[in-house]
């Protein structure tokens, strides 16, 4: 078990090597490079050389990747063209309040995935297996960022029951209470763009396991079937879901993305896409080296869990 | 040195080639008796006529501002009402149908094609070509798409064309996992090793043995994908960063009605959403349907 993960995690440095030279590549190779970017209209043949040699940009690429490669095993992303911070520094401020939102987001919707997901099985071609299946197929096919729209208009503007946008009220007191009211709407729209694909999983997974003989025999046993549900069959069908969620985390990240835009929530997404607007390179870079690594760190997770809770995989 | 002559074995192959297959009929069969097909078929065929009809019948003028009109609500002269430059929606609505429908499209097989290639001659070949091949593909992988989109959108100012070949440049690792996969199960088939034993080239095994039996999951998984692709194009252009105005599409309507919510200008909100999630339901109305038809194995992923 221990080589098994030993081995992935070395199998995945590579891949990681890899992120960096693509995310790097990426903004080196463009036409007039960083210092246009960072100059815009108002570059001039001088200016640009001036910003290459005072960045090393008029050195070989293999050796600018080198130096910039040994920055980022420092922790140094490099500065943002626009704000006066490292990359590192405005990273520091706004993960954690991504990671929150998503956090948050992904319990509550995968127990209530879980939770509709058994009952849709258990039921399996009832009324409430047909009518939550189309729901959850319409609400399946919305983008993120219509649901948030919709979301904003319903809870915010109609009902004014929570802020449009931002994070804390600067004139209330700044309490949890205050984040909170802040928080809930990106979540609640998070919440049901995921339940809408995980229950459609859990679903099927849970079909799969309550037709399988261990089910039967925990029946024979005179077992109640809330006990066969939720303690026989959901251990096994839930292993899936794990695997959904360790592979999915570029799509949550993206989700919050949008998600992020629409509340103007100040979190990575909005940093990002601001970047991007603006041009401002380092920013994008990081967040897409950063990301990757999130991805990585998923998809190697999902591999070891997986492993943990199915024994029958056998680790070579 | 091949000791059958190869005409023979070319025979062989064309008379098993031309015979009727009756298991594809069949399978067609399966896929119109689904009620999700014939949903998927009329929802979709909807979308083709409303983008690309539509603006034969209606004669408004997309991008043509009246400030004498700006924010109205739906009336008869406007089915859907105008937006804050005073431009028909309903009309807007239409053309913006037509460069979402046709740059996901294009993208999609365009990323099939590569996926194809890519994935068959890496599982073709095998050995250190293969492991290098799909080691590539695990970085691509690795890399958010959305975040990559976000940053060659910034780097290049998109335009349809453009568009296309980034989406289809970053929408095929998928695929070629898939297709290797197939291939590698393939190859180790009693017909392949006959073929091989009789003289066929590589190029000869891979496009009349092994061709058709990729062909169903490729068509499966083409289906979802341009529900995918069309999701990633509305929602860059949401962001601003897809196609250049004035010329309108989908995700763009939405991100111009955010402007506009606290004004209670519902009609701009709704519409463009409710013509992608139809797009997003067929497409994965007929993914499923083709995949209960033509590959079963595949139920339930």
């Amino acid at each position: 078990m221990a080589i098994f993960i030993a081995k992935r995690i070395v199998q995945s440095i590579p891949t990681m090597v890899g992120l960096t030279i693509v995310s790097f590549l990426m903004v080196h190779v463009v036409p007039g490079g960083p210092a246009q970017a960072m100059l815009g209209p108002k570059a001039t043949p001088q200016r640009v050389a001036a910003i290459d040699r005072e960045f090393g940009l008029n050195k070989p690429l293999y050796i600018q990747y080198a130096k910039w490669f040994w920055a980022l095993l420092h922790g140094n992303l490099g500065v943002s063209y626009f704000y006066n911070l490292t990359v590192a520094k405005l990273f520091e401020i706004d993960m954690p309040r991504t990671l929150a939102i998503v956090g948050i987001s992904t319990v509550i919707s995968n127990a209530v995935a879980i939770l509709l997901g058994c009952i849709q099985a258990y039921w399996r071609d009832s009324w409430f297996d047909h009518v939550s299946n189309t729901i959850a197929y319409f609400f399946y096919s919305m983008p993120t960022f219509w649901v948030a729209i919709i979301v904003l208009v319903i809870f915010a503007i109609d009902l004014n029951m929570f802020p449009s946008g931002g994070i804390s009220d600067p004139t209330a007191p700044q309490n949890i209470g205050n984040w909170a009211s802040h928080v809930t709407l990106p979540v609640f729209t998070l919440v049901i763009v995921s339940v809408a694909g995980w229950s459609r999983f859990m679903r099927t997974s849970m079909i799969d396991s309550l037709v399988q003989d261990y089910v039967r025999t925990a029946r024979a046993k005179g077992l109640s079937e809330f006990a066969v549900v939720f303690k026989h069959a959901l251990r096994n069908s839930v292993l899936p879901l794990i695997t959904l969620f360790g592979y999915n985390i570029p799509t949550l990240i993206g989700g919050a993305l949008f998600v992020e835009v629409v509340f103007n929530y100040p979190g990575m997404g909005l940093l990002t896409y601001n970047a991007a607007i603006k041009r401002d390179y380092p920013i994008v870079m990081g967040a897409v080296l950063l990301t990757g690594l999130l991805t990585i760190a998923g998809n190697l997770m999902a591999d070891v869990l997986y492993g943990v809770f199915d024994p029958r995989i056998r680790y070579d | 040195m091949a000791v059958v002559p190869p005409t023979d074995v070319e025979l062989a192959e064309e008379k098993q080639g031309m015979a009727p297959e009756p298991g594809t009929s069949r399978q067609w069969r399966l896929f119109w008796s689904s009620p999700l097909a014939v949903a998927g078929t009329i929802m979709l065929l909807f979308c083709v006529l409303f983008s690309f009809v539509g603006p034969l019948i209606d004669h408004a003028q997309p991008n043509n501002p009246n400030l004498l009109q700006i924010l109205q609500p739906p009336s008869f002269q406007h089915l859907l009402g105008t937006d804050a430059l005073g431009r028909d929606e309903l009309i807007r609505l239409m053309v913006g149908g037509q460069v979402t429908l046709i740059v996901g499209f294009a993208a999609t097989i365009v990323s099939m094609v590569i996926g194809l290639l890519y994935g068959m001659i890496s599982g073709m070949v095998g050995g250190a070509l293969d492991v290098l091949l799909m080691r590539i593909i695990d970085v691509l992988f690795s890399i958010p798409v959305l975040f990559l989109l976000l940053l060659l959108d910034a780097i290049f100012t998109p335009s349809a064309l453009l568009l296309t070949l980034i989406l289809s440049a970053t929408a095929w690792f998928g695929v070629t996992r898939l297709v290797r996969g197939e291939v590698l199960s393939i190859k180790q088939r009693d017909y392949v090793e006959a073929a091989r034993a009789s003289g066929a080239s590589n190029w000869r095994i891979m496009i009349r043995h092994m061709m058709p039996n990729i062909i169903g999951v490729l068509t499966v998984t083409t289906t979802f994908q341009v529900g995918g692709v069309i999701l990633i194009i509305a929602g860059l252009s949401f962001l601003g960063l897809g196609l250049p105005p004035p010329a309108p599409n989908w995700g763009e309507l939405l991100s111009d009605s955010m402007s506009y919510i606290f004004q209670g200008a519902w009609w701009l909100m709704y519409p463009p959403g409710l013509m992608i999630v139809i797009v997003e339901l067929a497409v994965n109305f007929l993914g499923d349907a083709l995949r209960q038809a033509f590959d079963p194995r595949l139920l339930g992923v």
